[in-house]
């Protein structure tokens, strides 16, 4: 037990170190602001009810790429009775409508990147690239 | 209570294959309390299949519209290197399309046609034997070689298996290529294989293939190969068709009418 002394003092340096993000920051007045969110155009209604989607769209889409790519189907009668089409696309992001001010801002809250919009297309993106397209193409291609 | 070790190993066993089974069951037909269906536009086939009459397909002008449909349909890149490009329909002249019969004596222009070449959707599809992901996989009910790009690990084991040269391979992000980029299609992402896919999102939407809808001569004939009524079934009843190495037992369904 001779070490005791060093011990305590290795753990209360640890515990400063581990804590001082949230005591600096309090100290300096800032608070972590949840991502405001662009409500969708089209009303209240989602495929799913609201507390479902907050925490488990990800099953949801998983479940209707499966769905759509592995089964051939394309309609989703939801909880509610409507009738959706499974779309990223043309369903989620028609309502929707603003992906940067609605996926993005939350993702990156969370620190999470999906990588659906590496194929996917956001409808707002096509038209920037259509407007974008009529320029020389990029350089670097024949590697 | 007492329980000896091997009742309780027994009992948590049974407690987790229903718990695993219930989902699964809860899976196939629950999504959130919602349930998935078949599309009630969709058309339906047996085995989907093609006839192309070169024929018909000779316009002076060297029509493409229906290679500019269907890329534009797709978000198909226009990539300048012919070792990079990606193509799901393209042409190329007889021979090549048919290099069993560089030597045959063939009738009047046959020779000098420009074929229309696409995947064949092969009865019996040695790319999907060779994919180890099924990533490309041929769907049981209506004969289609699909394509999952969200399984794709880029291995190109079916580029390789492919006797047709249908498939081609993203080795860069196409995106900046895209000359009109589509919201309704996605694109690809850099390491993955693409090809034709019949318009299997169309049929779904009760509509034929753009290459068929877009072509001004009608030369493309989309329908049931398996349905005597259809006009696939008669054109091949009536007529000598071809199918592109037919000697490798691939059983394509793509047919040309010569």
């Amino acid at each position: 037990m001779r070490d005791r002394v060093w011990i305590t003092l290795g753990l209360i340096v640890f515990l400063v170190g581990i804590t001082y993000p949230i005591w600096f920051n309090n100290a300096a007045g800032v608070r972590a602001e949840a991502p405001v969110l662009r409500k969708p155009v089209k009303g209240p209604n989602c495929v799913a009810p609201l507390e479902y989607m907050r925490a488990s769209h990800m099953e949801l889409l998983t479940a209707w790429r499966d769905e759509v790519v592995r089964q051939g189907n394309r309609r989703f009668v939801a909880f509610d009775g409507r009738t959706y089409t499974m779309s990223l696309s043309k369903t989620c992001l028609d309502c929707h409508d603003n992906r940067a001010e609605f996926c993005d801002r939350c993702h990156s809250y969370a620190g999470v990147s999906p990588y659906c919009w590496d194929c996917h297309v956001d409808p707002r993106q096509a038209r920037t690239v259509r407007a974008w397209a009529g320029r020389p193409q990029a350089e670097g291609w024949a590697r | 209570m007492s329980m000896d070790r091997k009742t309780f190993l027994k009992l948590g066993g049974c407690g987790l294959a229903a718990a695993v089974a219930g989902n699964k069951l809860a899976g196939l037909v629950q999504i959130a309390g919602g349930q998935s269906a078949p599309g009630e536009k969709t058309l339906r086939a047996s085995r989907w299949a093609m006839v192309i009459d070169t024929r018909k397909c000779q316009r002076a002008d060297g029509c493409d519209a229906c290679i500019r449909a269907c890329h534009e349909a797709h978000n198909v890149p226009s990539i300048p290197d012919p070792r990079r490009e990606i193509k799901w329909a393209w042409k190329d002249r007889f021979e090549h399309a048919f290099p069993e019969l560089e030597t045959s004596p063939l009738p009047g222009d046959v020779r000098e046609r420009q074929v229309l070449l696409l995947c064949n959707h092969c009865a019996n599809p040695p790319c999907v034997r060779v994919c180890p992901t099924r990533a490309t996989w041929k769907r049981q009910s209506d004969g289609i070689v699909m394509m999952d790009w969200h399984r794709c690990i880029g291995c190109r084991y079916c580029v390789a298996a492919c006797p047709y040269g249908s498939r081609s391979f993203n080795w860069f992000d196409p995106r900046p290529y895209i000359r009109n980029m589509h919201a309704e299609y996605p694109t690809r992402t850099r390491g993955v294989v693409e090809k034709c896919t019949f318009c299997e999102e169309r049929l779904a939407e009760g509509r034929l293939p753009a290459c068929v809808e877009a072509c001004p001569e009608k030369a493309l004939v989309f329908g049931d190969a398996a349905d005597p009524n259809s006009e696939v079934s008669q054109l091949l009843r009536e007529q000598f068709a071809l199918r592109r190495k037919p000697e490798l037992g691939t059983e394509p369904q793509v047919f040309y009418l010569l």
